[in-house]
């Protein structure tokens, strides 16, 4: 298992936050590693003096279950027949998530968060733990996130996932040590997965319809205008960080994701005592407000302690990890009493 | 805390769920948690006094008391406040009949436009009066429907909700209970009021 930490752990050891991260991030969630134009994917967030003040908090990121950063996943060796998993990994679900992270905490000495913060995926992990262990959390922070995702969004990562497995390259989930694997599969995925990331509006602020390095149209089927080569660019890049069974294990996790399906949930979190910060973005189309009513719907109903805010942002579902000030501002006040209430000197 | 809200606090019984619609800086729900055992939530769209209830732990629903009161379900709270907001949205009686749905206690805070000084203003000068009570210009005040005490409750009693206390309030939103010539002395006043039993024959 991969993990960072940020900040300095109290000696009660009761300042820690826990950041969960969306599908395709990994533990490095702040700072840099010695290149400051390549800081962490919540570098925006989480920092000395940023509304996840790590002069205040103890930080922790991890990487998934199931991912490829640097914790056990499906391109892993099984230590049983010493052969990479493949797609004998089991599937996972989001409680597999947050039982790994729990480990964690148990190994770092640390009972109870201040809060769990997460977006995207990330949230869902949030809401899991909070049904699983709510005592656990004092706080939670769920942003563009869902509690069951609708047809479409199964639809979007059915679309990817079918790219991955379609590419021969994949072999059956046997790729790994062949010296081939399903890039092209797996850089469509990342392609139409980005445009659901981001809204229409955003894309034409970028790129309008403007030619990629020509005054005149190409008339042809390469890279003509300017978002298809950014496109490209994306899912290239993606390659170097990503592997294709990560993506079909964690995407896959979404899909079954229900946790107000056992009808019990609801009362469980209020029980515990957990209170709610759940955010959106006006113009998010993958997991938009819609989606964040739902889940705050269910909380309120069982009356656990819920803020509720829409926030306006142009640029789409990848608003979660822009720096919009509204949003940071609502995670600041939120984050700042829960130090309060769990006693974390300012 | 303002006036108006200490009565309105004295009205909620210990432990309810509390829905404050246009709860501010979350004074009221923050006093009603820390001394009387409620809960609940509040109801705010204007950003700076939306982060200071989220600072001091309120619950806060940025959503727009004029379109969105449906994301609450029937009976879901015990009383709803609507104190000095009625007056701000777009369909007070439609606003009415969600508090008359949320919850069976209302308590609501208005403005009394019949004001004396209010007429004062409008008689003599034949000018809106701007006062404490009513600080804006009629171009830019958030108070689009402005009325009498009779006026809301006309209105509340065409909802079928029942006034069981209403107690006038002075300029500075201090309680007059022994006020008489409410219409005429009074800059606004709290109601309590209940809805109507529905009684099948």
């Amino acid at each position: 298992m991969a993990f960072e930490t940020y900040g300095t752990l109290a000696p009660d050891r009761g300042n820690a936050v826990f950041v969960c991260h969306a599908l395709t991030g990994d533990a490095h969630a702040a700072g840099h590693h010695g290149d400051p134009t390549r800081p962490g994917w919540w570098d925006t967030l989480i920092g000395p003096g940023k509304p996840v003040d790590t002069d205040r908090f103890f930080v922790v990121c991890a990487n998934l279950l199931g991912g490829c950063q640097g914790t056990t996943g499906p391109s892993s060796i099984d230590p049983a027949t010493g052969e990479v998993y493949g797609l004998d990994f089991p599937l996972l679900a989001m409680a597999d998530f947050v039982t790994v992270h729990r480990a964690l905490l148990d190994h770092l000495g640390i009972d109870r968060l201040v809060a769990a913060i997460g977006g995207s995926l990330g949230g869902m992990q949030v809401l899991q733990w909070a049904v699983d262990a709510p005592e656990q959390l004092q706080s939670a922070v769920v942003v563009a996130a869902s509690s069951r995702l609708t047809a479409q969004n199964i639809a979007f990562s059915a679309v990817a996932r079918s790219a991955i497995m379609r590419d021969r390259d994949f072999q059956g989930g046997r790729y790994p040590g062949t010296g081939r694997s399903p890039d092209v599969g797996l850089a469509v995925a990342r392609m139409m997965a980005h445009i659901t990331y981001v809204s229409e509006e955003a894309l034409a602020a970028k790129f309008d319809r403007r030619l990629q390095d020509a005054e005149q149209p190409r008339y042809g089927f390469d890279v003509d205008f300017a978002v298809e080569s950014y496109l490209d660019h994306q899912g290239r890049v993606f390659l170097d960080r990503f592997d294709a069974l990560s993506y079909l294990y964690l995407s896959r996790v979404m899909d079954y994701f229900d946790p107000f399906a056992d009808p019990a949930a609801a009362a469980r979190v209020a029980a515990g005592g957990t209170r709610f910060l759940c955010l959106s973005f006006d113009s998010d189309w993958r997991f938009g407000t819609a989606h964040t009513r739902a889940m705050v719907s269910h909380l309120e109903r069982a009356r656990v302690p819920t803020t509720l805010r829409e926030i306006r942002s142009p640029w789409g579902h990848d608003s979660f990890l822009l720096d919009v000030p509204a949003y940071h501002d609502t995670v600041r006040a939120f984050l700042g009493r829960a130090g309060d209430a769990c006693g974390v000197p300012r | 805390m303002r006036p108006d809200l200490d009565l309105v606090a004295s009205w909620i019984a210990p432990g309810s769920r509390v829905l404050d619609l246009g709860c501010g800086d979350g004074a009221l729900l923050a006093h009603l948690t820390a001394k009387r055992q409620c809960t609940g939530t509040g109801v705010e769209i204007d950003e700076s006094a939306l982060l200071q209830a989220v600072r001091s732990g309120v619950p806060v629903w940025a959503v727009d008391v004029d379109s969105e009161l449906h994301l609450f379900g029937d009976d879901s709270y015990d009383v709803v406040v609507l104190s000095q907001t009625l007056q701000q949205t777009r369909r007070p009686d439609e606003v009415l009949q969600h508090l008359a749905r949320i919850a069976p206690l209302s308590i609501l805070a208005v403005p009394n436009f019949a004001y004396w000084r209010h007429r004062a203003v409008l008689a003599l000068r034949g000018r809106m009066p701007m006062s404490p009570e009513l600080p804006y210009p009629w171009y830019r005040t958030p108070n689009i429907h402005l009325s009498t005490l009779p006026d809301i409750e006309d209105l509340l009693a065409a909802t079928g909700l029942v006034v069981q206390r209403r107690v006038p309030l002075d300029v500075e939103h201090r309680a007059q209970p022994g006020m008489r010539a409410a219409n005429l002395l009074a800059a606004g006043a709290v109601y309590l009021v209940q809805r109507a039993q529905v009684t099948c024959a």
